[in-house]
């Protein structure tokens, strides 16, 4: 049964040290406040699974929470490179973490794999890409039908998954809109799902019926963080913080100014400082 | 006075005008972040208004006032047809042979049209780790056709990718139909200096047209492989005064649209 819990203990009862766990988020909806939360209670050994690592798992793996990524693309979309995870991967600081690199259609066919309860992704995919002879977790099938050689990848079945999304009602369930992303299959994948949302309503009834809505029971827990999914963007509620895009990119630079950085804005912070972090972001009333 | 000057455009500018006249009005176009999302758009607000673009996010038939810093830019969503969840994206629409021409950007090229975006390096202890392969590895093998698009350095245009990130026509030839994949791969490549296209029996790039006061020995001074030139070169025609206007104005939109949060949050 969906619990109704500060962000506080939703983590604290979710995450655990060594977990495979995916904070999911295709450009939107990304979860950072729960990330944040995860920094602050210093979680170790964790496996990171996560199409676009972006700045969050730049920030927990500069941290040096992370034993393992999983993922399809680690940049800083649209600006460059994501230099905490570069430093872990070229020189091994603060610690060297194993890396499973895939491509996007890879990890998508991996995550609906895992929703659906199958073993493995069978797709189109890898054809002469060097990802193939790296990544002893992508293989291949024959097809029994016209014996075209395919792709497979494990299914993606993380502990936990951690989402952000637009909004529950009062029963837990909740509604993610606009850019999808991979968030529905993400949680149904997770053994559990923790959802933070801009807000609470009463009912989904005046709702069209097609909307992606993740029934309640689907999620172990909800938190209410305004603002959680900053300096990424909520659609309806806030636009993308592409300035904090660009201004990361100096600030992961140095490792010092790294750490000045998340010590004022993660340790020293709580997830109530996201709503004021996006005030400027919202649509004029 | 410099070069710029003298043309009225630079060369970035001529590079991102000439991608965007190759894309006809009916193409289903797979956009890559970056400079082919420049050209897409400018193809887009001129001769092909009915272009179909499409973003790895799930957008399609996007359609943003300006250019996305990410691929997945609220813009791009409340612009488009329809937004789809993102493994639909790459079932349906990529894997099930949707897209005519996958757009792509690359840090490194080799003279075939494979693409390196991963490591500069060995793989295993890169000297620089690069963001890696997101949606291209399948857009590469799953459009029909792929138009790539760079500004040309020694760096960037090699004899030897470090890393296949996207297979394009492997070591030339029948390479891709050796592998089973069916569709075209690489069939043009538009740099800041010329338009290339692959010879139909080796797929080395040639190129077919340098772009207004662009000399042969430049193109060659940028590319780290020996430069193939084909017998009729052509001269790209310049920049009109329609395609300059609205690529400026595109860029001029964005570049505000994007310091905006920066200066609201100072004030």
């Amino acid at each position: 049964m969906v619990k109704f819990l500060p962000l506080k203990e939703a983590v604290t009862e979710n995450l655990h040290d060594g977990d495979t766990v995916a904070f999911e988020g295709f450009t939107h909806l990304i979860p950072t406040a729960a990330a944040h939360e995860a920094i602050r209670q210093g979680f170790r050994d964790l496996t990171l699974i996560r199409m676009t690592p972006d700045l969050i798992y730049d920030q927990m793996i500069g941290m040096g929470m992370a034993r393992k990524i999983i993922f399809s693309y680690v940049g800083n979309p649209g600006v460059g490179l994501l230099r905490r995870a570069r430093d872990a991967i070229e020189n091994g600081f603060p610690r060297s973490i194993e890396i499973e690199e895939h491509s996007h259609a890879g990890m998508a066919n991996a995550y609906e794999a895992g929703a659906a309860g199958l073993p493995c992704a069978v797709f189109r995919g890898y054809r002469g890409a060097g990802l193939a002879s790296v990544n002893p977790n992508i293989r291949s099938v024959t097809c029994p039908f016209t014996g075209e050689v395919l792709a497979a990848v494990p299914a993606i079945r993380p502990d936990v998954s951690f989402i952000h999304a637009q909004k529950a009602d009062s029963k837990g369930n909740v509604l993610v809109e606009g850019i999808i992303g991979i968030q529905k299959e993400a949680v149904l994948a997770a053994k559990r799902a923790v959802v933070t949302v801009e807000e609470v309503v009463d009912s989904f009834d005046d709702l069209h019926p097609n909307l992606t809505v993740l029934p309640s029971w689907t999620i172990s827990a909800i938190s209410v963080v305004p603002g959680g999914s900053h300096p990424s963007y909520a659609h309806g509620y806030y636009v993308r913080d592409n300035a904090a895009y660009l201004e990361w990119d100096e600030i992961a630079a140095d490792r010092d100014r790294f750490q000045a950085w998340m010590q004022a804005n993660v340790i020293e912070s709580t997830a109530g400082d996201f709503a004021a972090r996006v005030e400027h972001l919202r649509p004029a009333a | 006075m410099s070069e710029d000057q003298k043309l009225g455009f630079t060369p970035n500018e001529m590079m991102t005008i000439a991608a965007s006249r190759a894309l006809k009005n009916d193409d289903v176009c797979f956009v890559g972040i970056g400079a082919p999302s420049a050209a897409c758009n400018v193809a887009r607000l001129t001769h092909a208004p009915d272009i179909t673009l499409i973003y790895e996010s799930g957008t399609i038939g996007t359609a943003p006032d300006v250019l996305p810093l990410s691929i997945g830019d609220g813009e791009l969503c409340e612009t488009a047809v329809t937004t789809v969840a993102v493994p639909e994206m790459f079932r349906y629409w990529l894997q099930g042979g949707r897209i005519s021409i996958g757009f792509l950007g690359a840090a490194q090229l080799d003279k075939f049209g494979n693409i390196n975006t991963t490591v500069i390096g060995d793989y295993a202890h890169p000297k620089t780790r690069l963001p890696g392969g997101g949606g291209a590895p399948e857009i590469a093998t799953s459009s029909k056709e792929i138009y790539i698009t760079m500004a040309q350095t020694k760096r960037g245009m090699v004899e030897k990718i470090d890393f296949f990130t996207s297979f394009g026509h492997g070591e030339g030839g029948d390479h891709r139909k050796r592998l089973g994949i069916d569709t075209a791969g690489p069939t043009l490549l538009i740099t800041d200096l010329a338009i290339w296209k692959p010879d139909p029996v080796t797929k080395e790039f040639t190129v077919v047209s340098l772009h207004p006061g662009v000399s042969r020995e430049q193109v060659q001074a940028t590319c780290g492989w020996v430069v193939t030139f084909a017998e009729a070169l052509d001269e790209t025609p310049p920049p009109t005064e329609l395609e300059l206007k609205t690529l400026r104005n595109l860029q001029a939109r964005t570049k505000a649209a994007h310091e905006g949060t920066a200066k609201e949050k100072a004030a």
